[in-house]
């Protein structure tokens, strides 16, 4: 339904809930989308709105609840985790906490060492090893560091780990879900560059989940906004930071500090209230709860995502809002 | 009024150190800081820079165990007008003063309320303890304090637990409890760091409205630059353990001074999109490396081994934190020769 030049990943329909009985959590609640080769989509969104449920979906570490995940044209929503394991080495993902994502027990080297064994990928013990020197070379570290534990490294150079492991067995496409928030500015900056050069290195597709906006803004070519597990607003990025549509984008960004004394923010809406139980979603449009310009209809009907301009989507039912222009010093 | 007027708070050479298995080490030295009423001071730094461990200091709020020793000076000017250090006072004054004229919120509000108190029972100990209320005085007090931020139904919301609150609501619980008491010191340490954005905006907002409305002043804790553009009077930036760059909000971020501040500001995201013409994605000028460990610091400024501008000289001894105009500080031997930082 987005426009798809050359999807890598197309998803349709796609929904999780968790528990039985009569008021399951809907953490994603049909939501479609597509990325295309060589793309990184950015995935926001408030805590609790399905990002990282969605970003474990995508590889097969949940299984939906229901609708299609086509991985280079195969449905992959559905299939056995035995038929899933060959596919595994070309989709990959970067946990959000560098300290609870690699085994304190294992040496570097074994860490990556295990994701070259599982798929094959080095034979004989010199390959393996000038692989694994290779790897956290890739990454900016030293090819000694390969005999150490996860203990003595820091929580950049753990990420950095992270990012070798996923990138051993030669993914085609990366989920990154919230690779930056348990760092430092100083330090994010360097992994933010180390994504992106590994991106134009090997033409990683990405699906990069943050809550971090800005960050988003930098690395991001398209943005999807989720609010409780449903889509408002699909964009380019540009298009989306600077003429968001969706009153829900628009009141994440003016939420959102602009690092800049010169540019403070002087009256500006404020949300109120918080994001609703996803096990008892508002009807009609979900976000109409906390929305300033809901109508009695909001509550009616669901809004379908609807394309506004080429390539720019959002769900919404009214059309009658000027999109807000974010940014005005920008052209 | 021709005299000028006292800060609030006034800090001097404040040092902290603590016992650990490799011996003592200090986390903290050379602090000094002003806060006038009324105003808001953000402490800026990376983890273990040091921004908490002088909070804490200031509240006399560190562990037993962790043997910490506390120097300097922190004159803080009382209600009745009397000028106290906060360093030397003895416990009982200082439990005087705590959660009375001098408040604190903390980044986790779920692991800063107690559990098995109401909330209501938890904002009336406060009042009942330093305003001497009787019980259904002070439990009015905490309805009328949940109302002042803005929590709906207030007289529902009283006899409920902190789980069955959202993070947000929590947070407006325990501004509700550092406010019970009507200070003129709040200490915020990483307040909406637990928080959506969206609710970051909210709780900011709501401590920007007390604060105008009581005229108490602000030791604002944050590593977010963005947070501290927004609603800071003035910033000190820490790094290492010691201060090494103070100014008003605005010229801290037109015209960055110390080293640090200025491969800080060039790592933000936000900025490099702002800043940028050229239609490629630009890189961000990270600051190479990490800091280094409190048990091994290098013999001159501590920041000299990420330092772009790192000459020799900068490994004699650290700098001091020199003044230089418009009241602004840095700690660096190289700030008069206006270089210009290339990535």
């Amino acid at each position: 339904m987005n426009d798809t030049a050359n999807p890598l990943i197309e998803v349709r329909g796609l929904r999780k809930y968790f528990g039985a009985g009569p008021q399951p959590v809907r953490a994603v609640d049909g939501v479609s989308f597509a990325i295309r080769e060589g793309e990184t989509l950015g995935l926001v969104g408030e805590s609790g709105s399905g990002k990282s449920t969605i970003g474990r979906m995508l590889i097969r570490l949940l299984d939906p609840t229901e609708g299609q995940i086509r991985f280079k044209d195969r449905d992959i929503a559905h299939i056995s985790q035995r038929q899933m394991r060959p596919l595994r080495s070309s989709m990959q993902i970067i946990f959000q906490d560098p300290y609870a994502s690699l085994n304190p027990r294992m040496r570097i080297r074994q860490i990556l060492g295990e994701a070259l064994d599982t798929h094959g990928l080095a034979k004989g013990k010199g390959e393996r090893q000038a692989r694994i020197a290779e790897l956290l070379d890739l990454v900016g570290l030293r090819p000694e560091y390969a005999d150490r534990y996860p203990h003595e490294f820091s929580g950049g150079q753990r990420q950095r780990i992270g990012v070798a492991r996923a990138l051993a067995v030669e993914p085609s496409f990366i989920v990154a879900d919230e690779p930056l928030s348990a760092l430092d500015v100083s330090i994010q900056a360097q992994v933010v560059n180390l994504l992106c050069d590994l991106k134009d290195r090997f033409g990683l597709t990405m699906l990069f989940i943050s809550h971090d906006l800005d960050v988003v803004e930098f690395l991001c070519d398209r943005v999807i906004v989720l609010y409780l597990g449903k889509i408002m607003e699909i964009a380019p990025t540009e298009t989306l930071y600077h003429r968001p549509q969706h009153p829900y984008t628009q009141a994440l960004l003016a939420a959102s500090p602009i690092p800049d004394p010169a540019q403070r923010h002087k009256d500006r809406p404020l949300l109120v209230g918080d994001i609703p139980s996803p096990a008892n979603p508002p009807s009609g449009c979900v976000f109409r709860t906390r929305c300033p310009h809901a109508l009695p209809a909001c509550a009616e009907t669901v809004p379908a995502l609807a394309e506004v301009a080429p390539g720019h989507w959002k769900a919404c039912l009214r059309n009658d809002l000027h999109p807000l222009s974010m940014k005005g010093t920008s052209q | 009024m021709n005299e000028p007027i006292t800060p609030r708070l006034s800090v001097r050479g404040l040092s902290t150190s603590f016992m650990t298995d490799r011996g003592r080490v200090t986390s903290v030295s050379d602090v000094s800081f002003d806060i006038p009423s009324g105003g808001t001071l953000a402490l800026v730094g990376e983890s273990g820079s040091g921004k908490s461990v002088t909070s804490l200091g200031l509240m006399g709020l560190h562990a037993k165990g962790s043997q910490a020793i506390v120097g300097g000076e922190a004159w803080f000017v009382k209600r009745n007008g009397e000028r106290v250090n906060l360093l030397a006072l003895a416990e009982a004054d200082k439990r005087r003063l705590r959660g009375n004229e001098l408040a604190m919120i903390f980044q986790e509000p779920m692991t800063s309320l107690n559990p098995v108190l109401t909330v209501g029972e938890q904002i009336a100990e406060s009042v009942r303890l330093h305003l001497g209320m009787d019980r259904r005085d002070a439990l009015q007090h905490a309805k009328k304090m949940l109302d002042l931020v803005e929590i709906p139904a207030a007289e529902r919301r009283l006899h409920e637990y902190p789980h069955q609150l959202s993070g947000g609501m929590r947070q407006r619980v325990m501004i509700a409890l550092a406010m019970a008491c009507n200070p003129t010191l709040l200490i915020a340490d990483e307040p909406t760091t637990a928080l959506d954005v969206t609710i970051q905006a909210q709780i900011l907002a709501l401590i920007q409205r007390l604060q105008k409305e009581t005229g108490m002043s602000v030791l604002f804790i944050t590593h977010n630059l963005g947070v501290v553009a927004q609603y800071a009077d003035r910033v000190a930036v820490m790094y290492a353990g010691r201060i090494v760059e103070t100014a008003a909000v605005g010229p801290l971020f037109a015209a960055p001074q110390h080293p640090y501040t200025r491969g800080l500001l060039a790592c933000l995201p936000g900025m490099a999109v702002r800043g940028s013409v050229a239609k490629s994605r630009p890189r961000l000028t990270a600051i190479s490396g990490q800091v280094c460990s409190p048990f091994e610091p290098p013999p001159g400024c501590a920041f000299a081994p990420r330092c772009a501008l790192h000459i020799a000289a900068c490994d004699t001894a650290m700098p001091p934190l020199a003044a230089l105009a418009d009241g602004r500080q840095a700690r660096c031997i190289r700030v008069n020769e206006k270089i210009e930082m290339t990535a």
